[in-house]
C-alpha cells in the first residue's frame, strides 16, 4: 500500500531544516497551523480550476476548527493541500502552511516540503492524523483493520510486532469498538458503517498526532451513529489534548463541536470567527444566507412556508384551505395503508450447495393514513424500510400482503395492492413520485420537454403544441424558463433537475405526491428553495404529500403528521408537534436527541439517548 | 413565490463546464445538443480514432471502386510474369510516367527466375486509361482505370505479381470487397442475434435468462478454430463463391453473437434499476416503449462501440479460415485467399511481396480498433473520460 523508500536520514533532516521557520513568524504563539495565501490549482488542458484561492487560516492549539461550505467550495481541497495529498493534476501553487506540532519545536513550512519526500511522510500519519468521509473507500477491503492500523505504527515507530498488536487493540478499545481483540482481525466489510469509521479514527490517532483533520467523517452515517462518532471525537480530543480541523457541510454539526468556524465559498474564505459569533452575529451575507436556509429544530419559525400572494387558482382533489391542513380526525383519508408487508427474496448459500431462499422483511405490517391536503413525514434511518414503503405504495413493487386503499375524487375507494398494471394506470396519474437522486431520475437521452411530457403523451392526454404548452406552463410553475424545454438534463444543476422532477410529477395533475428524500441530495440553500417550491405548489394545487426523509429537521419544518419507522415497523405516529415535542417511543427519543442543534449556545443542554431494544436485530454497535 | 427561483447559485453544473471544455463548443450549443452530437464532438478530439476513421473511409471507398482503381481485373494474368517483383513508377518529361518492361530468365543453377528491365523500352503509364472491362458498383460497365499502362496489353506490377503473374495490387483491391464487407455483414447478423437474445435474457430474467446464458457459455467454451473448421467443412466444395461467402458469414456470426448478447444483457440489467426507468413505469409508459425509447438509447452508443470492435475480429476470422483453405476458395478473391500463396516459407523468401495482403489486414484491423476505442471513449459524453 505505502511504498517505503528509505532516503538517508540526513536528507530528511536537511529538508526539514530548510523548511523550518522561527516561531515568531506564526500569527499567534498558540497556533498549531497557520496557513497564509494558500492556492491550490487544478491545471489540465481543459482549463484551470482554482479549488483553493488564496486562503488564510489559523488553527489554535487545543481547539476544534470547523471548515464549512457547500459542495465545490474547496473545503476538502484545503484539507488535502495541508498534508500535500491533492489529487492529480492539482498542485499547491502558492502560500505557506506553517505547522508546529508542539510548543517546544520550530514550525515547519509544509508547502516547501517535497510532496513525495520522506519528510512530509514523517508528518502525515504521525503528526497529523486524517479521517475521510467514506470509510469503506478509505480502508482497504483486502487487509484486516488490524493490519492497516499496525502499518501506521510500523512506519513511524520501531516497536516489536507483539507490542504493536497490543497498542492496536488498546486503541480500538479506546475508540469504542467492543471485543477489540477479536475485531482486530476483522475485514472492513464485516463491520458496520459506524464501526468502520471508528476503526478509521483509531488508525488516524494511533500515532498520537497533535493535529487531526477530519473530512466530513459523519456525512455518510445515520444521525444516531453520527452523534456517537461526534461524541467520541470530542472525548478523544479532550483526553489527548488534540487539535482538530473538522470539515463539514452541516451547520448543525458545526454548532455542536466547533470552537472556531471558517466559512468557505468558491475556494475563498468568506468569514472566520468563533462559533458563537458566526451563529449569532454573522458578518458576511453568505453566512447569513446559509444560516437562514438552515431548518431550525425547536425554533419558532415553523411558518417559513409563506403563502402565495395570489389566491389558489385551481383546486385539484382536496382543498387547499389552511384549516384542512391541520387536520380534523374525522376527515376521510385520501390514502390508507393497512398491514402492508413487503418481503424480498434473497438467494444465499454456497456456490455448489443447495440454495436457500431467505426472506428479507423490508416493511413489516405497516398501517398509515394520509389525509387529503396534509403533509405526512415518514422518517427513519437508512435500511428502516421507509423508501420501500413509499415505493410499495406507488406499486413499484408488488406488496406481499396488506391493503393500499386509495380514495378517488368521486369518493370511490380502491385497493391498489392487488391491481394489475393496467388497472393501475389511472392511479398512476393521481399518485406521483419525486425521486431522491436528481441525476439518476432523469433520462439523460431525453430533452426536458420529452421527460415532462412523457406521461401525458403515453396516456394520449395531449399532443403536439398542446403538449408543449402544458410542459411550458409546468416549467413556469416550478420556476424554470420555458425556453429550457429543448435542453437535455445534463445542462442543469442539481436543484434545477429536482425542479424538472417535480414538474414531471405534477404534469398529470396528481392528488398525492410521494417525495422520496426529495431534497437530501441538495445543498442547504438549494434545499430551502425546493422546500419552498413544494410548499407553494401544495397550497396552490391542493396537493397531499407523503414526505420520506431521514432528515428530521426538514420533516419537522414541513410536515403536519410524522410517522417514525424502525426496522420495517412504524414505531410512532402523530402530529408533528406531538412527535417532536413529546416523543413517546424510545427510538424516536434517541433519534431526536441525536439531531445536532444548530445553536452553539444550546450545546450540551440535552442528554444523548441511546435506544437499545432487546428484541430487534440491533443497531450499529451490535452488528458485526 | 413559485416563480422566484432562478436565482439558484449553482448556475452551471460541473458536467456542462467539462463538456464545454471537452468538446470545444459553446455552452448554449452543449446544453441542447442531442447525444449523437456530443459523441461526435468528443470523437473529433480523439486523434487516433480520427486517423483510423479516415483510413477506413479510404479503404471502403477503394473497395467500392476497386474496378476503377485497380489497373487490371482479377482474371488477367501473364504466365511469363509469375512472381514478378514490384515495379516503382518512374517519371521523365519526355515519356511522362513509365516503367521498363522486363524479360525473365531462369537461372540454371538456382532455378530462380530473374527479371531484367529492358531500359531501351518503355511501358507508358497514364491516368484514365482504357484496359480490362469491369462493372462499377454492379451498375455500370466500364473499362476506364484510374492509373495504369496506356496500352492494355502491357503489364505493370506496382506491388509485384503472384504465382500466375496476376497483379497483386489489383487483387488486394478486389479482395478488400469481400474481406471488408464480411466483417460488416457478419457483425450485423450477430448484432441482430445478440440484441434479440440478450434483450430477452436481460429484460425478462428468470429461467429464460438462465437458459440463454448457459447456451452462450457453451458456445464460448468451444475453442473457436475447431468450431469454425467443423462448420466450414460442412460447406460443400462445389458451391459457388456467393453461397460460400454467405455461409462463411453465417458461421462467423453464429460464433460471434455471444459477446454482443452479453453486452446487451448486462446493459439492460444495469439500466433496469435506474431511477428514470422506474419513473417511466410510474408515468404509465408501456413496457415496449420503456425498452425501446427509454432504455435502449442509453446504451446504443456502447453497442456501436462494441460492434466496431467486433468487426476486426470477423475480418481476422475470415482471413484465417480462407488462409487455411476452409473459407473462400479461388477464383474468389479475399485477403485470406491471397495469403494462401504465402503459406510456404520458400515462396515468402523469394517473393516477400506476397505478404502485402497481410499488411492490408493489419491496417484494416488497427483502424477499426482505433475507431472502436475512440467511440467507446466518446460514447458516454456524461462520464469521465478514461484517458
Amino acid at each position: 500500500m505505502i511504498r517505503r523508500r528509505r532516503h538517508p536520514r540526513r536528507d530528511v533532516g536537511r529538508e526539514l531544516d530548510e523548511a523550518a521557520v522561527t516561531a515568531d513568524e506564526l500569527a499567534s504563539p498558540d497556533a498549531v497551523l497557520d496557513i497564509r495565501g494558500l492556492q491550490t490549482v487544478f491545471r489540465s488542458d481543459e482549463g484551470v480550476v482554482r479549488a483553493v484561492d488564496d486562503i488564510d487560516l489559523v488553527v489554535r492549539r487545543g481547539t476544534t476548527t470547523c471548515v464549512v461550505g457547500e459542495s465545490g467550495s474547496g473545503k476538502s481541497a484545503t484539507a488535502r493541500s495541508i498534508i500535500q495529498v491533492v489529487d492529480v493534476p492539482g498542485q499547491v501553487e502558492a502560500g505557506r502552511i506553517l505547522f508546529r506540532p508542539d510548543d517546544s519545536r520550530p514550525a515547519v513550512d509544509m508547502a516547501r516540503l517535497d510532496p513525495r519526500g520522506e519528510a512530509i511522510r514523517g508528518i502525515r500519519g504521525r503528526e497529523i492524523g486524517l479521517i475521510f468521509q467514506e470509510p469503506m473507500a478509505s480502508l482497504s477491503a483486502v487487509h484486516t483493520i488490524g493490519n492497516q492500523i499496525s502499518e501506521v505504527l510500523e512506519l513511524h515507530t520501531d516497536l516489536p510486532p507483539a507490542e504493536i498488536r497490543d497498542r492496536v487493540i488498546e486503541e480500538l478499545r479506546s475508540v469504542g469498538i467492543p471485543r477489540a481483540e477479536e475485531r482486530i482481525d476483522a475485514f472492513t466489510f464485516q463491520l458496520s458503517g459506524g464501526m468502520r469509521q471508528r476503526a478509521m479514527i483509531a488508525m488516524a490517532l494511533i500515532a498520537r498526532p497533535s493535529l487531526l483533520i477530519a473530512d466530513e467523517p459523519t456525512t455518510a452515517l445515520d444521525v444516531t451513529t453520527q452523534a456517537q462518532i461526534l461524541d467520541l471525537l470530542g472525548d478523544l480530543k479532550r483526553e489527548r489534548d488534540m487539535t482538530m480541523i473538522f470539515i463539514t457541510h452541516d451547520l448543525g454539526v458545526v454548532a455542536e463541536i466547533a470552537d472556531d468556524v471558517v466559512v468557505m465559498r468558491h475556494g475563498k474564505v468568506v468569514e472566520t470567527g468563533p462559533v458563537d459569533q458566526i451563529f449569532h452575529d454573522p458578518q458576511h451575507d453568505y453566512t447569513k444566507e446559509l444560516l437562514a436556509s438552515l431548518p431550525q429544530r425547536h425554533s419558532a419559525t415553523r411558518a417559513v412556508v409563506t403563502e402565495p400572494e395570489t389566491p389558489p387558482t385551481t383546486t385539484v382533489g382536496g382543498s387547499a384551505d389552511e384549516s384542512v391542513r391541520h387536520t380534523a380526525p374525522d376527515v376521510t383519508p385520501l390514502l390508507s395503508v393497512r398491514d402492508l408487508r413487503m418481503e424480498f427474496d434473497t438467494v444465499s448459500g454456497a456456490l455448489f450447495g443447495r440454495k436457500r431462499k431467505e426472506k428479507v422483511v423490508a416493511v413489516n405490517g405497516v398501517s398509515l393514513d394520509v389525509l387529503p391536503g396534509s403533509t405526512v413525514g415518514l422518517v427513519g434511518e437508512s435500511g428502516c424500510g421507509k423508501t420501500t414503503l413509499g415505493r410499495s405504495i406507488m406499486r413499484v413493487y408488488q406488496p406481499t400482503a396488506g391493503e393500499i386503499r386509495y380514495r378517488s375524487g368521486d369518493g370511490t375507494v380502491a385497493d391498489l395492492a392487488t391491481m394489475s398494471e393496467k388497472q393501475l394506470l389511472p392511479y398512476r396519474r393521481a399518485m406521483r413520485m419525486i425521486f431522491q437522486d436528481p441525476y439518476g431520475s432523469l433520462n439523460p437521452r431525453m430533452t426536458v420537454q420529452q421527460v415532462i411530457g412523457e406521461p401525458l403523451r403515453v396516456a394520449g392526454m395531449a399532443q403536439g403544441s398542446e403538449l408543449s404548452d402544458r410542459v411550458a406552463d409546468m416549467l413556469d410553475r416550478v420556476g424554470l424558463k420555458r425556453a429550457m424545454a429543448t435542453r437535455y438534463p445534463h445542462a442543469f444543476s442539481g436543484g434545477e433537475r429536482q425542479r424538472i422532477g417535480i414538474a414531471r410529477a405534477l404534469i398529470t395533475g396528481p392528488e398525492l405526491v410521494i417525495a422520496d428524500e426529495a431534497v437530501s441530495a441538495l445543498d442547504v440553500s438549494v434545499r430551502t428553495q425546493i422546500l419552498e417550491l413544494l410548499a407553494g405548489l401544495q397550497s396552490e394545487l391542493g396537493l397531499t404529500y407523503l414526505f420520506v426523509s431521514h432528515d428530521l429537521s426538514v420533516v419537522e419544518r414541513i410536515c403536519d403528521r410524522v410517522a417514525v419507522m424502525y426496522y420495517g415497523n412504524i414505531v410512532e405516529e402523530g402530529s408533528a408537534a406531538e412527535v417532536f415535542e413529546d416523543p413517546k417511543h424510545g427510538y424516536t427519543r434517541a433519534l431526536l436527541s441525536a439531531v445536532p442543534i444548530a445553536d452553539p449556545r444550546l450545546r450540551g443542554t440535552r442528554e444523548r439517548i441511546v435506544y437499545r431494544p432487546d428484541d430487534v436485530p440491533a443497531a450499529d454497535d451490535e452488528a458485526a | 413565490m413559485v416563480t422566484q427561483s432562478t436565482d439558484e447559485r449553482l448556475d452551471e453544473p460541473d458536467e456542462v463546464v467539462e463538456l464545454v471544455d471537452d468538446t470545444g463548443k459553446s455552452r448554449t450549443a452543449v446544453t441542447s445538443a442531442p447525444q449523437w452530437k456530443l459523441i461526435w464532438w468528443r470523437f473529433r478530439k480523439h486523434r487516433l480514432a480520427q486517423i483510423g476513421l479516415i483510413a477506413l473511409i479510404v479503404m471502403y471507398l477503394a473497395a467500392a471502386f476497386a474496378g476503377f482503381i485497380a489497373p487490371f481485373n482479377t482474371t488477367s494474368y501473364s504466365g511469363e510474369h509469375a512472381y514478378h517483383p514490384p515495379q516503382g513508377v518512374r517519371f521523365s518529361f519526355a515519356e511522362g510516367f513509365y516503367v521498363h518492361p522486363t524479360t525473365s530468365e531462369v537461372d540454371i543453377e538456382s532455378l530462380e527466375r530473374i527479371f531484367e528491365p529492358d531500359t531501351s523500352e518503355f511501358v507508358n503509364l497514364g491516368f484514365f486509361v482504357r484496359g480490362d472491362s469491369y462493372r462499377l458498383l454492379g451498375l455500370f460497365d466500364s473499362d476506364v482505370h484510374l492509373f495504369g499502362p496506356e496500352d492494355p496489353d502491357e503489364r505493370w506490377y506496382p506491388l509485384g505479381g503472384d504465382r500466375k503473374g496476376s497483379d497483386l495490387w489489383s487483387k488486394i483491391l478486389y479482395g478488400s470487397q469481400i474481406s471488408l464487407s464480411i466483417g460488416l455483414v457478419g457483425v450485423s447478423i450477430s448484432l441482430i442475434l445478440g440484441l434479440f437474445l440478450g434483450g430477452i435474457s436481460g429484460y425478462f430474467g428468470g429461467w429464460v435468462d438462465t437458459v440463454i446464458q448457459r447456451v452462450v457459455e457453451i458456445i464460448m467454451s468451444i475453442p473457436t478454430l475447431p468450431l469454425w473448421l467443423g462448420l466450414a467443412a460442412s460447406v460443400p466444395p462445389d458451391w459457388g463463391p456467393v453461397p460460400t461467402y454467405l455461409m462463411i458469414t453465417v458461421i462467423l456470426s453464429l460464433v460471434g453473437w455471444t459477446n454482443l448478447a452479453r453486452v446487451v444483457r448486462g446493459r439492460l440489467l444495469q439500466t433496469r434499476d435506474e431511477d428514470y426507468v422506474i419513473a417511466a413505469r410510474l408515468d404509465g409508459v408501456p413496457t415496449n416503449r420503456i425498452i425501446f425509447r427509454h432504455m435502449l438509447p442509453s446504451f446504443t452508443s456502447h453497442i456501436i462501440a462494441s460492434v466496431s470492435l467486433a468487426v476486426p475480429a470477423m475480418i481476422l476470422a475470415e482471413t484465417s479460415l480462407s488462409f487455411l483453405g476452409l473459407g473462400l476458395r479461388a477464383p474468389a478473391v479475399s485477403w485470406g485467399v491471397l495469403l494462401q500463396d504465402a503459406q510456404s516459407v520458400n515462396t515468402v523468401a523469394t517473393a516477400p511481396w506476397l505478404m502485402f495482403p497481410g499488411l492490408a489486414v493489419v491496417i484494416a484491423v488497427v483502424a477499426f480498433n482505433f475507431v472502436g476505442d475512440g467511440l467507446r471513449d466518446s460514447a458516454d459524453p456524461y462520464g469521465k473520460r478514461s484517458t
